[in-house]
């Protein structure tokens, strides 16, 4: 593993035990993220994009899940397999989470301020003082006009955009080297989405901070991830840089999904769906997950093809048997 | 231009009491819309976008009959307002819109039901098979519960519903917000296929811009309970005119661009809808406001004036 890669999932393969069979939420993803890197991860309900960004940190509840291959690597450190005191020094230091909710992620009964200063001498040996200053100080850097003012309120007190602010200030407050983010602009309005997400940005590329991007709207991934990995039903299909897989995107699904978007229609056009749904994941079809809905499948799709490895990690790779070409793509 | 419209809405207001003293008498209220007038012609498919916070729920529910305007007139053709039945709605979240205990024929029959017909059961059944079919429903599913579909189904379920007493006007909640992309394409589809076989009008009603481009011929756009702009679509949303538009269309993500070119706007706080600014309500978070903003803003058409684009700016069109 080359120094500069934060993040390393290999071959991870998640199950989750059910009363009748297992639901197979992750089938062998493996990915990467760099120093400074914003990846995203982009793929409809059900597909295991939050899966994987709760494993990085192991968030699911022991015992309810099985890992059945792969491995994780976080900063150096084998995640799957390390002590609950190893990770927790992980969570909220060097690894941080901003999740899709603000409200149900910040403790409504405990002031913004109180919260932040736990967060910072969790982690660092400061005075109460100095974490106060430290807090205020990430405030600002977010917009906060009055940075003193938000510490002394509750969370019920600011709205939304206001509360992801907060916890995006909370996310950097340890210096972190990576930031899992779940979501964390699906639940807000157009125009505070823009500020949230050039804020995010500015603040990692000041940071070096690495980010995993995890989202369904293609046009923000477009927006703000330097590279991009596509799943569907627990699987990577494609990656690649960011305008590589949306401007010629060469697996059928990511066609597909674009091409579904009403931003790529003609105005009362016929929008190109996916025929059928995405399958259910306790009873996964042998092979590509995608063949049902597939117009190219053939016999081989019941092989199921992997997203073949590559040296360098920012080509453009697809997991699949009749990929389409650049040129098909644009026509 | 337009004929004669089926759905008149004249300066409604809706406010909600808040902070009752100690007599049970309201000190403040929640100002939810603040004067809206539109009009809706047979045919039309009307969006109507805008930020949480607006009044766009609030006017659907007083367009359903949910809620009673403050004060303000609506008004429906053919049928007088109090029945209703010329106007059904679609709910955005299809989970918790439809009875989990019926099966999806009395669901489909639900509004004939209620509307006080009662047809035999075999006309029934009937009605919600043909109607099944025209959503893209297998007919003999008809007997089963809601909970043995995917949400497109169900969303498709609900629009059934909506279909069965054949109403004039449709209001699409939000229709699409809880699916994924390929069945949100499906699902728009069906409603334009719907909307063209039977010259129905639709109000839609979205917080994406790009399911209103897509679907609409007509667009509003509200901000703090009032409509700050409305005309074609085309026009409203590619030519915008009120600065509050501006910001939203700039703000709305778009495939092609590299990332966001602008800088962050400052202030996104929606102004507080219970001590309403006075003059125009934009003018905080407006970068081009001037002493002419202190004064409340009329809707202004612009020229030429058949394509009927309102603008709620005094420098929309100066």
């Amino acid at each position: 593993m080359d120094s500069r890669t934060v993040l390393s999932i290999k071959d991870l393969s998640i199950e989750f035990p059910l009363y009748e069979g297992t639901l197979k939420a992750l089938n062998g993803v493996s990915l990467t993220v760099k120093q400074g890197e914003i990846v995203g991860i982009v793929g409809e309900s059900g597909s295991g994009k939050s899966i994987t960004a709760m494993m990085t940190m192991r968030l699911l509840g022991e015992g309810s899940y099985r890992v059945r291959t792969g491995s994780i690597d976080m900063l150096g450190v084998d995640i799957l397999k390390a002590s609950e005191k190893e990770i927790c020094e992980l969570r909220g230091g060097d690894v941080a989470m901003i999740f899709q909710e603000p409200m149900t992620a910040l403790n409504p009964t405990r002031k913004v301020g109180k919260q932040m200063v736990d967060v910072i001498r969790r982690h660092q040996r400061v005075s109460k003082g100095q974490a106060e200053e430290i807090a205020a100080g990430l405030l600002s850097d977010m917009h906060f006009a009055d940075p003193e003012d938000i510490l002394a309120r509750y969370p019920f007190e600011l709205s939304g955009g206001m509360r992801q602010r907060v916890l995006i200030a909370l996310a950097f407050s340890c210096n972190p080297k990576v930031i899992i983010a779940d979501e964390p602009t699906t639940a807000l309005d157009v125009t505070v989405q823009k500020q949230v997400l050039m804020l995010l940005k500015k603040m990692a590329a000041e940071r070096k901070t690495a980010i995993l991007f995890i989202t369904h709207d293609m046009a923000v991934v477009s927006q703000f991830c330097d590279r991009v990995y596509v799943m569907y039903a627990g699987s990577l299909i494609e990656s690649g840089s960011t305008r590589k897989v949306l401007h010629s995107p060469r697996h059928p699904y990511t066609r597909g999904l674009l091409a579904a978007l009403p931003e790529t229609a003609a105005p009362g056009t016929q929008l190109k769906s996916i025929p059928g749904s995405v399958p259910d994941l306790s009873k996964l079809p042998v092979g590509c997950a995608f063949q049902s809905r597939c117009s190219q499948s053939s016999e081989k799709c019941h092989q199921k093809p992997a997203l073949a490895e590559a040296p360098q990690t920012d080509a453009h790779l697809c997991a699949c048997w009749h990929p389409l070409t650049d040129l098909e793509a644009v026509a | 231009m337009t004929p004669t419209p089926i759905l008149q809405m004249k300066d409604v207001h809706v406010r909600f009491p808040i902070n009752p003293d100690w007599l049970g008498r309201p000190r403040q209220h929640v100002h939810a819309l603040n004067g809206i007038s539109i009009d809706v012609a047979r045919g039309d498919i009307l969006g109507i976008v805008g930020e949480s916070g607006c009044g766009k729920s609030t006017l659907a529910q007083i367009l359903v009959g949910l809620l009673k305007p403050t004060s303000g007139s609506l008004q429906l053709a053919k049928q007088d307002a109090a029945t209703r039945s010329g106007m059904q709605i679609v709910f955005q979240d299809p989970q918790s819109s439809l009875n989990p205990k019926l099966p999806v024929w009395k669901i489909i029959t639900e509004p004939v039901y209620a509307l006080g017909d009662r047809p035999s059961q075999q006309a029934m059944m009937d009605l919600a098979k043909s109607l099944a079919i025209q959503v893209g429903i297998r007919p003999e599913y008809i007997y089963r519960f809601p909970h043995e579909f995917s949400g497109g189904q169900r969303q498709r379920i609900a629009i059934a519903r909506a279909l069965s007493t054949n109403p004039e006007i449709i209001l699409l909640d939000e229709p699409t917000s809880a699916l994924d992309i390929s069945v949100q394409a499906q699902i728009l589809n069906l409603l334009q296929e719907l909307q063209r076989s039977r010259n129905m009008t639709f109000i839609l009603i979205s917080h994406n811009v790009s399911v209103i481009r897509h679907m609409c011929n007509r667009t509003a756009v509200m901000y703090l309970g009032q409509i700050v702009e409305v005309g074609a679509t085309l026009d409203v949303l590619e030519n915008p005119r009120h600065p509050y538009t501006q910001l939203l269309m700039e703000s709305v993500p778009k495939l092609s661009d590299a990332g966001f070119s602008s800088d962050p706007a400052e202030k996104t706080e929606l102004p507080s809808n219970i001590k309403l600014p006075a003059g125009c309500f934009f003018k905080d978070r407006c970068a081009r406001a001037t002493s002419g903003c202190q004064t409340p803003q009329a809707l202004v058409t612009g020229e030429p004036r058949q394509t009927g684009h309102q603008v709620r700016c005094h420098l929309a069109y100066a």
